[in-house]
């Protein structure tokens, strides 16, 4: 059990504020890119492509009618970027616009310039581009298949010798299957406005999760130097990992355009571009064997992931490398080899999708446990705790020992509050009644680790002013992707000076105020913004402690900050009276603030060291039910319970947990990419890629946060991060489907693919008859 | 291209005229025109629900919808709910105390698609609630309270 947390009382940490923005949002004046006033004489941008062909020499480029097309003032090609014509987040193998050859259907060729948008994406249409064709892999049996050079390296996880001891195991599984990838589709779609300032500079407001990604990017595009380029976000209107890398592009654009015509230049991508030429979450095939007890314990595990990354490496190398370290989920693997495979294909690459691998390596562990459960004829629950780490049991595949584990508790209190056992009875004689709807139910756990497996980027900076009306200015590296990051981190900064949240005034993240920031991702915004931010306010406040008790003559001890005044001693000042006194004392009333996660090891060659600084756990229990006709599939009831060690904000932390487990379950059960033979995406709109509506979420949907005395790692206020772990919460799901198939012929594993498609359920249904 | 059209449009009450190209949709007109922009521009498409506006009091996807369609008709949209000055009405009041929203790209659709939704009387349970809020999507996933605002909204308003 982890060690006792001492409790910090706190006035405005804890408490459930709505966000930041909340007052704006209800009146639509929340104002996200494409709402800003556009400046005088602004133009547009539309990305142009090939209409046909995945890979191939670009043979023909005929642009003519494109810059006859009235309106269009540019039509710029790979020949127009004076810098480097490149807009990966590091291998240099993404190109802004293609040069030569393109490697995936829907690569951007060109880039029209027009008055209007109308007319930049009406003369887009008109190029003649032909490819000379050659063989695409599109799958990851493509790549296999065709032996393309992966886009990294492969890279292994490995202790002991599982295959020696599943070969001379008598209990044993294998399987292969698929898991689909998924479109984030941000209700906002990519958008970027750049304008050109003096003497070369560029101020390029992007909808982004990483400005500085985006400086940099831009910089080298226009071969100046970053100083030169600064890159504003206040808000976006979703991110879920699509605006970490994949901003770059369309903020290149616009900069160039900008660049090349003098005027401001905005590219705000049409929802069927955006499906088309942005990556998404990867897909694997996941090939397994394993060896288990009589039990239904695991003794030995030895698994492949292969990922379908795309023509580039992207993310790809952090992304996978988090699938193996959630390979295991929760669970204790004795002996295990966990291998990953980065395929190259001519489609999209691949990349962030909030969990970044995490959810797809998970899937192996939870399918491992309904396996064994299945055949063995056990309550997959059993399976689950029975392989869960414990004391003794404790070391992850990557040789970190879980220390904070607290999932036996967690997943004990939900069984017992969800009712788990009278359920799953009630389930059982549903099903031996029922002939053609069958019910499943489920109850899966989340262990998922925090902090940047790229150790490096585990850090935050934070810029605090402090005014003389006693008002405050917060800015930091981290951005609002609408995940209430903002107010979080401002409660911590009135928390410091003991001020209503209201008194702190919240500013757009810029790479001008706080720079060499790292992504808002990886779940990491309040626990290093947080940090960064609490240590600005600090250094001020210690600054106005060592005045007011020099002023006074008291010690420092007897003065304190709360509701609004400073207590110095026996008498109260306001903190604009205490502000404006230390400024006339010539008291600097600004700092920055850092913050580097202390106790992180990952030496990635040698597979060594600790990368996480904690675990969040949770655990959720799904029931569904089936229609074994028609493949229907309806979630009948979900109960979550989740940590997040002391809530910063419950209101937050609450709806992030509930929006992460709908994204999930989207993920398991609705929303499908399918890629035609040619390498087109044939599900680039809404109206054929279904995320889940209103009346898609379960309609008994009970959601708690796990009373927890607090993170054992010293976090921020003990708070545990909440962006990505409870996506995996939808697991749940995916497993109780798979229980209700499993219904159909006791003993037997169903051969079921996610995403759990009406069309894959009937297939898996199917299999299962007798 | 056409040649542009003249056209007046009752916006929020206020009678705005404008000189745009016959096929610009209400939604275009509304955002580029008229500087309304809170109606957002998901998918323009008819998919997502985020341009939901009120013609004659009834929602419409103003990206489906020409602006020359609805000259003389009376169009509402979310800047319309709240004069300036005004408190907010029932639903966006309900909205916030629910925190029935994230990155709040969805929510002025929401809100207008809810206010109609009560007003059709297609509010009367949660499994009613979430059948005709269904065209609105929320891609954070806030929909449990998004349910509970337009139920506690509807009992406002009742």
């Amino acid at each position: 059990m982890p060690a006792k947390v001492k409790r910090i009382a706190t006035d405005t940490v804890g408490l459930a504020l709505a966000h930041d923005s909340a007052e704006l949002h209800v009146q639509g004046k929340a104002v996200y890119i494409d709402d800003m006033r556009e400046p005088e004489g602004t133009l547009h941008v539309a990305p142009g492509y090939a209409a046909l062909g995945a890979k191939g020499r670009i043979t023909v480029c005929d642009l003519s009618a494109v810059r006859a097309f009235p309106g269009v003032v540019a039509v710029l090609t790979a020949g127009d970027i004076p810098g480097i014509n490149d807009c990966s987040p590091a291998m240099g193998d993404d190109p802004i616009l293609a040069d030569g050859e393109i490697l995936f259907h829907g690569q951007v060729v060109f880039a029209v310039i027009a008055e209007t948008r109308d007319a930049a994406r009406r003369a887009a249409r008109l190029a003649k581009i032909e490819i000379a064709g050659e063989l695409a892999a599109i799958t990851v049996e493509d790549a296999l298949e065709q032996g393309t050079e992966d886009v990294l390296p492969p890279y292994e996880f490995r202790r002991g010798d599982p295959g020696k001891l599943i070969a001379a195991s008598k209990s044993t599984i294998s399987d292969s299957f698929h898991v689909g990838g998924q479109e984030h589709f941000y209700l906002e779609g990519q958008v970027a406005l750049a304008v050109p300032e003096e003497a070369g500079g560029m101020l390029v407001y992007s909808s982004t999760q990483h400005p500085t990604e985006m400086q940099h990017c831009v910089a080298k595009m226009l071969k100046v130097a970053d100083a030169f380029v600064t890159c504003e976000c206040r808000r976006m209107g979703g991110g879920f990992g699509g605006k970490e890398s994949q901003a770059a592009q369309w903020a290149a654009l616009a900069a160039l355009g900008a660049r090349i015509t003098g005027r401001p230049v905005k590219c705000r991508l049409d929802r069927d571009d955006d499906m088309i030429m942005t990556g998404k979450r990867h897909d694997l095939r996941i090939d397994y064997r394993a060896a288990h007890d009589r039990t239904g314990r695991l003794t030995a595990v030895d698994a492949a992931l292969l990922a379908r990354c795309g023509y580039s490496a992207d993310l790809s190398l952090g992304v996978n490398d988090r699938a193996m370290f959630h390979a295991d989920n929760a669970y204790y693997y004795p002996a295990v080899r966990i291998k990953s495979r980065r395929l190259r294909t001519n489609t999209v690459s691949n990349t962030a999708f909030r969990g970044f691998g995490g959810p797809q390596g998970m899937m192996l562990a939870e399918r491992m446990m309904d396996q064994i459960a299945h055949r063995l004829e056990l309550d997959p629950l059993d399976v689950r705790k029975r392989n869960f780490y414990a004391p003794g049991r404790d070391r992850t595949p990557y040789g970190m020992k879980v220390v904070d584990n607290i999932i036996h508790d967690v997943v004990a209190e939900l069984e017992k509050t969800s009712d788990y056992r009278a359920r799953r009875e009630a389930v059982r004689a549903f099903n031996a009644k029922n002939q053609v709807l069958k019910k499943g139910l489920a109850l899966t756990p989340v262990k998922f680790g925090i902090s940047f497996t790229l150790i490096h980027l585990n850090q935050a900076g934070a810029l605090v002013h402090l005014y003389t009306d006693g008002s405050v200015h917060l800015n930091h590296g981290g951005t609002e992707m609408g995940q209430g990051l903002y107010i979080k981190v401002a409660q911590v900064v009135a928390e410091e000076f003991g001020i209503d949240p209201e008194r702190v005034k919240i500013t757009a993240t810029t790479t001008g105020k706080v720079p060499n920031t790292s992504p808002t991702a990886a779940s990491s915004g309040s626990d290093l913004n947080g940090m960064a931010a609490q240590e600005a306010a600090a250094r001020i406040k210690a600054r106005l402690v060592d005045f007011a008790a020099r002023e006074w003559k008291v010690k420092p001890a007897q003065i304190r900050f709360a509701k609004g005044r400073v207590i110095i001693g026996n008498q109260s000042v306001t903190l604009a009276e205490l502000a404006r006194r230390a400024h006339q004392a010539r008291i600097q009333l600004s700092s920055t603030g850092f913050y580097a996660t202390p106790g992180i090891t990952w030496d990635r060659d040698k597979v060594k060291g600790k990368p996480f600084f904690y675990f969040a756990y949770g655990a959720s229990c799904s029931e569904v039910t089936i229609d074994t006709l028609t493949g229907e599939m309806r979630v009948d009831r979900v109960d979550i319970l989740h940590d997040v060690g002391r809530s910063l904000n419950p209101a937050i932390d609450l709806g992030q947990i509930e929006g992460g487990f709908v994204q999930g379950m989207g993920w398991l059960t609705t929303e499908e990419l399918v890629f035609d033979t040619q390498g087109r995406l044939s599900t680039h709109a809404p109206s054929t890629y279904k995320i889940p509506c209103a009346s898609d979420v379960p309609e008994d949907f009970r959601v708690k946060l796990f009373a927890s005395a607090g993170n054992p790692a010293s976090t921020i206020y003990r708070s545990k991060a909440v962006g990505e772990p409870p996506l995996m919460l939808a697991l749940s799901v995916f497993s109780a489907i798979t229980d209700a198939i499993a219904s159909l012929k006791p003993g037997c594993m169903p051969p079921l693919e996610a995403p759990a498609t009406p069309e894959a359920i009937m297939k898996a249904v199917k299999a299962m008859s007798p | 291209m056409s040649k542009p059209l003249k056209i007046k449009l009752h916006v929020n009450g206020v009678a705005r005229e404008l000189v745009i190209e016959p096929r610009v949709t209400l939604l275009d007109a509304l955002r580029e025109h008229l500087n309304l922009t809170g109606s957002k521009k998901g998918c323009d498409q008819g998919q997502c629900g985020a341009c939901t506006v009120h013609v004659d009091g009834e929602r419409v996807l103003a990206c489906l919808t020409l602006a020359a369609q609805v000259e003389g008709r009376e169009i509402t949209t979310v800047e319309g709910l709240t004069p300036d000055g005004a408190e907010l009405h029932p639903v966006q009041a309900a909205f916030l105390k629910h925190d029935a929203f994230q990155c709040g790209y969805c929510t002025p659709g929401q809100i207008m698609s809810a206010v109609a939704c009560i007003r059709e009387g297609h509010a009367s349970s949660d499994a009613e609630i979430r059948e005709y809020m269904s065209g609105n999507l929320c891609r954070c996933g806030a929909y449990p309270h998004i349910v509970a605002a337009v139920r506690e909204a509807r009992e406002a308003l009742s």
